[in-house]
Order: C-alpha cells, then structure tokens, then sequence
C-alpha cells in the first residue's frame, strides 16, 4: 500500500512537465496534455513549434502504464484474457480473441464451428462500435459536436446486444480458450438483423454530414501525409496503413477462423493523407456489416465450447498469434515454461506503432492540424502503454 | 395545485409562508447556496481508461447527465466544479492529478469511478505502478463501484453527489464551515 506521502514525493522528484523544455533560439515548446481533450486519453505531446509551423513532436508515453503484461505472468492462462480487455477497451472482444487463439494454438483445442463463427461475429460488432466512437470524437476534435451525439446512438444499439449475451456494455470477457462463456441470447439474431437495418439508414446520412463537407475535406485532404514506405518501415498497421496503401489486414493475409469463407474486401486507399485514412475506416464499417449478414443466418448449430481441462497448462516452448483489431495488428507473444501461468507475455500493439510515425506526419505542417492527425491515428492510450 | 407546492418544497430548501398580500420564502442562505451549487456542477473532462468511454456514454443522448445540471464539461480544471476521475491513476500520473485537483476552483468535488479509482481494481494484483485508489492523492466525495460502472450508476453517484452538497456533506463544505454553535441553556 503506497501513502500519500510517497506518491507526492516522487511528483516533486519526477515533474512530468519537465525534460527539455529550452529549444533552440526562436522555438517555442508546447506541452499537450496529459490532461488535454483531444489526446483521447492521457498522452503527452511536447511539440516544437516555428511559428505556427510545427518542427518536432515528442510523444511522452507511460501516464497509463498499468503493467498489464508483468500481471499477466502472475495470472492463469484462464484468468489473464480478462485483463486484456482493459487494454484496447474499443475492441476488447478482439483483444480476448487474440490471447484465447494463443492458447488454443498452444493446447491444441479444437474449437467448435458455431463458436467461430460467434466469435467473428462479435468481432465485427465491436469493429462497428468502434469505428463509430472513433467516427464522432474525430468530428468532435474538428469541433463538430453533432456527429459525437450521432454515432454515440447507434453505438448503444451496439452496446445493448453485447449486454444481452455477454452481460457487459465495455469490457466484455466473452472470448475464453476453447470457445465462448455463455450462449447467444435468444434475441440476438432479432437485434443484430434491425441494427443492420439502422445501419445502413443511418450511415448513408451521416456520411452527407461530415464526408461529403467541404470545410471537413479541406482540413482533411493532404494534411498528415504519410508514404507507403514510411507507413512500412513504422511499422503501422490497420487503417492508418492502409490509408497509405498497404496491404496489412491480418483477416485477408493471415485469415483465421471463418475469415477465408467469407466475402469481403480490404479497403485500400492511396491517397495517404488525413483524408484517406478516415475512409478506410468508414468504408471498414460497411465491409464489417456485410460480413454480419453472411454470418447472421448461418451460425452452426452444435457446442460454443470445446471440452477442455479445468487447468491449463502450455507445453514449453513460444507461441505467437495475430488478429486484426479495430487499430491494427495485435500479436499475442506468449513463453511458456509448461507451468498453469506464462513465463512471458509480450503484447504487440497497433497504437504504439501508429503513433511512432505521428512526428513524421506532423513535420512541416500546421499546430492546428496536429489535432486532425491525432484524430485519424485513432490511438487509445491503455494500448499503447499497457 | 398542492401536489406542486409540495414537490417545489422538496426540491427548494425553504418554506413558504402565506402572508397576506403574497408569500414568503423562509429560507438559510447556506441552504440557498447550496441548492444553487448542486444544480449546476460542471464536470472536468478528466478520463484515464476505459470508465472514460461510459462517461462520454453518459454524456451522450441516450443517457444525458446534462438533464442533471451536468451540462457542461470542460477541458480545463479552472472553469470545472467537480472531477470524475474515469480510470486508472498510476504513479506517473499521480502528480498531475494533484495538480490539476489544486487547479480547480473552491468549491470542488470529487467522484471516483471504477473500481480502479477506487482500490487499483482489477490492477491491484502484482503491479508495481498502480496507485491503488485515487483517495491516496486527493479526498473523494462519491465512489461508485463497476469495471466499468454502468451508466445508471454513474448518473446515481452524480445524484448522490448533489444530494450531499445540500446537506452539506462533502468533504469541501465540511472542511470550510464552522462546528454548529451549542446552544446555551435556557433561564
């Protein structure tokens, strides 16, 4: 138990204003955050600025670093997923899948059909919901306020068929190793068919809201420019890569369960600006209803579990799995000693590297886009620290 | 007609008088100061993790603390009354919270959210950076419990919150208002 005393000695120690605050003659340093609206989360930025003009972006990570992956070698192979879900909270089904497929690869478990194909159903439900959150703080952080109230209604239409089955609105914990906890509630297909439904009528007239706005793409289009190869060699994956062409989405290039079965296309843009990337993600939510229809009236009948021991214990050795979240590849690294809990466990997130190329793309541009740019990365915060 | 006059004095901390010629409030301008504050409290946009979703969740449509007087939420502590600490508070960002708590204009309130703000919550076990509970950096008002909270229970603690400004209750009121003086015996 930690007192008062000792926390506020170390604030007095360790000023997270401080570093390197002198720049070079004529530079003015601008601290953002971490308490600041539009870093979505506690992140700070020390951005060096000529003029308007900004010169360096520093982002200064750990004011959320809960050390989730040393807790994980403490914890069970059972218990451990259920901390994951705190870690990329916007796709916390996604991020369960990712640990359980570790496992499964591990043990060997056979998952039965129906749960895979509930498992990817909840998956691109939680994409949607996602990508809509994202959808109304980017305009918020543009200063829209409208979309924000928007996507936040169609999101708890998300929210309340999540609750139905898994009993929880945020951090679901539904995805165990061998399959899924509990059974579909019997109103799911009803809910998810009429959210389809409010989907596609809705989508069509927010998209003439902000898309189709003029003063929306011109703060858009050709602000944040990142290249092909740049995208690569940061390793950014998702979206934001794909708004620069690359070809990354873990579901078309490593498919598992029930992806290679199903019809869908990778959205690629190449326009590699600002602008690209927020259609990938919208275009994504179009992609991710069409897979719900697919899979909405052909889910298998038989186990959502598969029989597996009480305990479980990897044999030793490493196993390494990756899904796509919402933000981009997720790679569960997990070492084993062949005892019940990890001997290591190495999370390898989307947001970290998508954030990495943030000085790249902001380099030369203006201080007032910088906040479009952080938009569009659409980073969460407990991802990239842990 | 009655049943409103009866609700007004439930919700108004006064009594009305009839007097001939019009009535009159019979009121304590504590009480008056205080119903005031509790109806308009403007929250600090402050969220760590994950409880700051189901904050933006209630700040949303659907659920909509605004029909409480929470209409407003700032970025900045200056213009904020009371702070929802949404997540989790680890070492780093202990300090900071102290600032910004020490930002804030008197009076302020604070509530805790989750089980992280509460106790460390499911971060307790293990974890070298975890402060476990935001009552070790600044004094806590409402806590209310979930991981995260449902929004419901975060509209009640926003209600409960206000339900001790007017009595009086916080930790804020407590600390600047004077012990109730004895009264002296009679004769």
């Amino acid at each position: 138990m930690q007192n008062q005393t000792d926390i506020l000695s170390t604030a007095q120690k360790v000023s997270p204003f401080g570093g390197d605050l002198e720049g070079a003659s004529g530079d003015m340093i601008i601290n953002i955050g971490p308490q600041h609206p539009s870093t979505h989360g506690v992140l700070q930025l020390v951005v060096t600025l000529n003029g308007e003009t900004i010169k360096k972006v520093e982002p200064h990570l750990g004011f959320i670093h809960r050390s989730i992956e040393k807790m994980c070698e403490s914890l069970t192979y059972r218990q451990f997923i259920y901390v994951t879900s705190r870690m990329d909270y916007l796709s916390s089904h996604i991020n369960n899948h990712g640990c359980a497929l570790c496992v499964e690869k591990g043990m060997q478990i056979e998952v039965p059909e129906r749960a895979k194909v509930i498992r990817v159903l909840m998956d691109e439900l939680t994409r949607i919901a996602s990508h809509e959150l994202w959808w109304g703080a980017m305009a918020m952080d543009l200063g829209a306020f409208t979309p924000f109230f928007l996507s936040f209604r169609e999101r708890e239409t998300i929210t309340d068929i999540m609750e139905d089955t898994c009993g929880a609105r945020l951090t679901m914990n539904y995805i165990v190793p061998g399959g899924v906890m509990a059974e579909l509630h019997p109103d799911f297909q009803k809910k998810v068919k009429a959210f389809i439904k409010l989907f596609r009528e809705k989508a069509d007239q927010y998209n003439e809201l902000v898309t189709g706005n003029i003063i929306f793409q011109s703060r858009m289009k050709n602000v944040g420019v990142l290249s092909k190869e740049d995208a690569i060699s940061y390793g950014c994956t998702g979206p934001t890569a794909r708004g620069s062409g690359v070809n990354c989405d873990i579901r078309k290039l490593y498919p598992y369960e029930v992806y290679d079965k199903l019809k869908f296309d990778e959205v690629i843009e190449t326009g590699c600006d600002s602008f690209s990337r927020y259609l990938v993600r919208v275009k994504e939510m179009y992609q991710s209803i069409s897979i719900i229809e697919q899979l909405i009236d052909n889910i298998p009948e038989g186990d959502f579990q598969a029989k597996t021991k009480a305990v479980l214990k990897l044999p030793k050795g490493e196993f390494y799995t990756r899904v796509e979240t919402a933000r981009g590849e997720l790679g569960v690294y997990i070492v084993s000693e062949g005892a019940t809990t990890p001997y290591r466990i190495k999370f390898r997130s989307p947001g970290f590297s998508n954030l990495s190329a943030l000085n790249h793309m902001a380099k030369g541009g203006k201080i007032g886009d910088l906040v479009a740019m952080m938009g569009t990365l659409d980073l969460v915060i407990p991802d990239i620290d842990r | 007609m009655e049943e409103i006059k009866n609700k007004t004095q439930d919700t108004f901390p006064g009594e009305v008088v009839p007097v001939p010629g019009g009535d009159i409030v019979l009121t304590k301008l504590d009480d008056i100061i205080n119903w005031a504050r509790s109806n308009s409290l403007w929250p600090l946009t402050f969220a760590t993790s994950c409880c700051g979703i189901e904050m933006m969740s209630v700040a949303s449509a659907k659920y909509d603390f605004s029909r409480f007087g929470f209409e407003v939420a700032r970025a900045t502590p200056r213009q904020a009354d009371v702070i929802i600490i949404a997540g989790t508070i680890v070492n780093k960002m202990a300090p900071v919270l102290k600032r910004l708590y020490d930002q804030m204009a008197d009076p302020k309130y604070v509530i805790a959210m989750g089980a992280c703000a509460i106790s460390g919550g499911p971060f307790f076990y293990n974890t070298y950076s975890v402060v476990k509970g935001a009552d070790h950096i600044i004094p806590v008002d409402v806590y209310i419990a979930g991981c995260p909270p449902r929004p419901e229970a975060l509209l009640h603690a926003l209600i409960s919150l206000q339900e001790k400004i007017k009595s009086g209750q916080t930790r804020e009121q407590l600390k600047t208002e004077k012990p109730p003086q004895q009264q002296l015996p009679k004769g």
